[in-house]
């Protein structure tokens, strides 16, 4: 019950595929989604494998939750071996997808090998077909969903696909569905890319049950609530993440032009309230806000482009509503890289969604190719003769088309910031961890960050650990390593329930736990639940140390080490990861070298 | 006094929790694919509207029906069907000119929307307020009320 106890297993290399009864003993150590794909992919591959090639696995998985009536119930995540951090990878996305997955019947989707031409997969139920995809090579994320439901005549298809960027090994290419929600991060969309898996379309009938649909119902009802009077929730709703923008600002954690600074001059053109306001001619970025399914909190932005901006002023194709920025896209694409002009933002958002492409990743690597350049190190001719200058919008927006359409310079940024870096022979300049770029909080100002950002198995990220309000109350290293470790585990939980983070606005363990238990069969506790997480985090750990990471990963770049913080409240302050790190290891239970000690690894049962 | 479900598409967010609602009530499972009411998205995502029965007081799936499978709920107005007397063809699914009845390849028997004799799961489970329940003859009031704030609100000539 809640789990569908069963898996699809495509081996795209024979064009074959098979359904296996779940293995329950594992869903009942690592929940779903994150946990259990982890599992899954350490068991289905030699972690050593090249990302890019056939060995690599890539799995799409749900979690028991998802398509259930729990708030958030949507997401699914994509577990593999990420190109752009040669790590475990795992990025979670929602929308409508997931569910539908659910629906048809599967816990997870487990994809081997490489198709010899390029293939969908199209799923109803039980039906499963591998199906030429040549004409949809080349295609944009959005054409590709508009084809796949044309061809079958079902616009009760849900699809995720990649675009060029995830056809040509774009290193941050990412999986999207529904036309605009992504599993973002690592590369996901490059590994399906190198597949040649262009799209999978899912239509659903079977359904959901729980366990004890009264309780169930019960706990469901009480967590909505909860959520409902949440003064976070009603920030989500109306503003959506991109109030963060003021927050990170006033504090001086906003990272600006590569992390030169911490404070951006323009933020206020393009943070949430420039979102909502009134431009002198009359238009207003913000159309509505849209929910992902299941979800009572409806974060999501939907916008448009003033028909007169240089972007699109010729572009009828663009003239219509769509995703808005999210705080990171709006950071990165922003303060990132100087540029205020918010429907230039907003038009570079929508070309990630259109081609496939991670916002944060693709606005950090261009900043550093800004950098080089006003350094001098690329000039006009490297960059099909655009000046790239902080704060130029047509280079921003010129770039990420490129990018997407894997054109030029875009190969390059395609690269992923270290890798660009390291060719022009300049590996400091890029702002990254184990190769994939920051978020937008920075890292002298947000102590905890920075430890959770060194020591993330996917790299740099915000989103796999949770002490900022830790951070807000005091700016230096101390006493955050347990609250670090804590939050991981406990973020590792929910990434692997079928449920948003974000209703972390107003739920603890416990409201995740009343909805396990009475969906889920065997006894749910905190303390068993938040133990799925920790065996989550060092199985991810694990993978890598064997994929040939080290402790040496585990850290930031010199400008966040030793460069201090200009302004802020951090201001004179560098992260203090040498203060934390040790104390880390000592509260993970692992060696000095970073390695899970046997005694860990035995108490988690791995 | 008959009530009827008031749909404001301007305040749906497309979570579907309506269309998990109603088949949690109907078939005691999640499944939007078994849903009454189903929300449908235009304009890359802009607007998104629920749509369902409006129980029709001359109710042509009822005229169609050769079995007499559907019939009036004099409680709640709702137009009913009789699993036990419906016999799958889908007559009704033509007679119908909005497509809010439907065939259900699991059963062989059509599902449409029933109130849920009286309580409408879809409503209670609307997070926005984009789907209520309301007095039957005033479907408008609120509508109405808005319209005649404005007036209002207008400075006098």
């Amino acid at each position: 019950m809640s789990w569908q106890k069963k898996i699809l297993r495509v081996n795209l290399s024979e064009g074959s595929s098979s359904i296996e009864p779940l293995n329950m003993e594992w869903a009942k150590a690592y929940l779903g989604e994150r946990g259990l794909a982890s599992k899954y992919l350490m068991e289905s591959m030699d972690p050593k494998a090249d990302a890019m090639s056939p060995e690599n696995v890539l799995i799409f998985a749900t979690g028991p939750l998802t398509g259930t009536m729990a708030s958030t119930s949507g997401r699914y995540a994509v577990v593999t071996k990420g190109p752009l951090t040669n790590a475990i990878a795992c990025s979670n996305s929602g929308g409508k997808f997931g569910a539908e997955l659910k629906f048809a019947g599967y816990d997870l989707l487990i994809l081997e090998g490489r198709a010899p031409d390029p293939v969908y997969l199209h799923i109803v139920n039980d039906h499963v077909e591998i199906l030429p995809a040549r004409e949809l090579w080349g295609c944009t994320v959005w054409q590709t969903e508009e084809w796949i439901k044309a061809r079958h005549q079902n616009p009760l298809l849900k699809i995720a696909s990649i675009g060029v960027a995830g056809e040509r090994g774009v290193r941050f290419a990412c999986v999207v569905n529904d036309l605009h929600r992504a599993a973002g991060r690592s590369g996901v969309g490059a590994v399906m890319g190198a597949k040649n898996l262009k799209a999978v379309a899912v239509h659903g009938s079977v359904g959901v049950t729980v366990k004890d649909p009264k309780r169930f119902m019960k706990a469901v009802a009480e967590t909505k609530d909860l959520l409902e009077s949440s003064r976070g929730r009603k920030g989500l709703t109306k503003y959506g993440t991109n109030a963060m923008m003021d927050t990170m600002q006033e504090f001086g954690g906003l990272p600006t032009r590569n992390f030169h600074e911490v404070q951006f001059e323009g933020a206020d053109r393009v943070n949430a309230r420039a979102m909502m306001t009134s431009k002198p001619n009359g238009h207003v970025n913000l159309l509505t806000n849209k929910a992902c399914f299941g979800c009572t909190i409806a974060c999501g932005r939907i916008a448009h482009i003033d028909e007169r901006h240089f972007t699109i002023v010729n572009r009828k194709e663009y003239w219509h509503a769509s995703g808005g920025l999210e705080y990171e896209t709006a950071f990165a694409f922003g303060p990132l890289v100087g540029v205020d002009d918010i429907d230039a933002l907003t038009f570079a958002g929508f070309l990630m969604n259109e081609h496939g492409m991670d916002p944060i990743s693709f606005g950090g690597t261009l900043a550093a190719a800004m950098e080089l350049y006003e350094m001098g190190v690329i000039g006009k001719d490297d960059t099909d003769g655009i000046a790239l200058e902080f704060g130029n919008a047509e280079a921003l927006t010129v770039m990420a088309e490129k990018t997407g359409k894997y054109e030029g310079f875009g190969q390059i940024l395609g690269l992923g910031s270290r890798l660009m870096c390291e060719k022009y022979g300049h590996p400091e300049i890029s702002m990254s961890v184990k190769g994939q770029e920051f978020a937008g909080y920075d890292s002298r100002a947000m102590q905890g960050m920075g430890l959770g950002y060194a020591t993330s198995n996917r790299g740099a990220c915000h989103l796999k650990h949770d002490v900022f309000a830790e951070d807000m109350e005091d700016q230096s290293g101390r006493g955050k390593a347990v609250p670090c470790k804590e939050s991981q585990d406990r973020v590792a939980m929910i990434d692997s329930t079928g449920l948003c983070l974000f209703t972390t606005a107003a739920w603890g363990v416990e409201e995740f736990r009343k909805q396990i238990d009475a969906a889920c069969e065997g006894d749910w506790t905190e303390e068993r639940l938040i133990a799925c997480g920790e065996r989550t985090w060092n199985l991810e750990r694990q993978f890598n140390l064997a994929a040939g990471l080290t402790a040496a990963d585990d850290t930031l770049p010199k400008r966040l080490l030793e460069v201090p913080a200009p302004s802020g409240v951090a201001k004179g302050k560098v992260c203090q990861l040498d203060i934390m790190l040790p104390e880390y290891y000592e509260a993970r239970g692992w060696t000095k070298d970073g390695v899970p000690s046997e005694q860990t690894r035995k108490r988690l049962g791995l | 006094m008959h009530k009827s479900l008031l749909i404001d598409p301007e305040k749906c967010t497309s979570c579907l929790q309506c269309e998990m609602a109603c088949s949690f009530e109907h078939e005691g499972v999640f499944n939007p694919a078994k849903s009454r009411i189903k929300i449908f998205e235009f304009e890359h995502g802009r607007r998104a509207i629920p749509y369902t029965c409006t129980q029709c007081a001359e109710a042509w799936c009822l005229y169609a029906c050769p079995v007499e499978a559907i019939s009036l709920n004099m409680e709640t107005g709702a137009k009913e069907v009789a699993e036990d007397v419906c016999v799958g063809c889908k007559v009704c699914t033509i007679a119908c000119p909005f497509g809010t009845i439907n065939y259900n390849q699991d059963t062989g028997k059509v599902i449409k929307c029933d109130l849920c004799g009286g309580d409408p799961q879809c409503a209670a489970a609307c997070p926005t307020g984009a789907i209520t329940y309301v007095d039957a003859d005033w479907t408008g009031y609120d509508r109405m009320r808005e319209w005649a704030q404005k007036t209002h609100s207008q400075p006098s000539a």
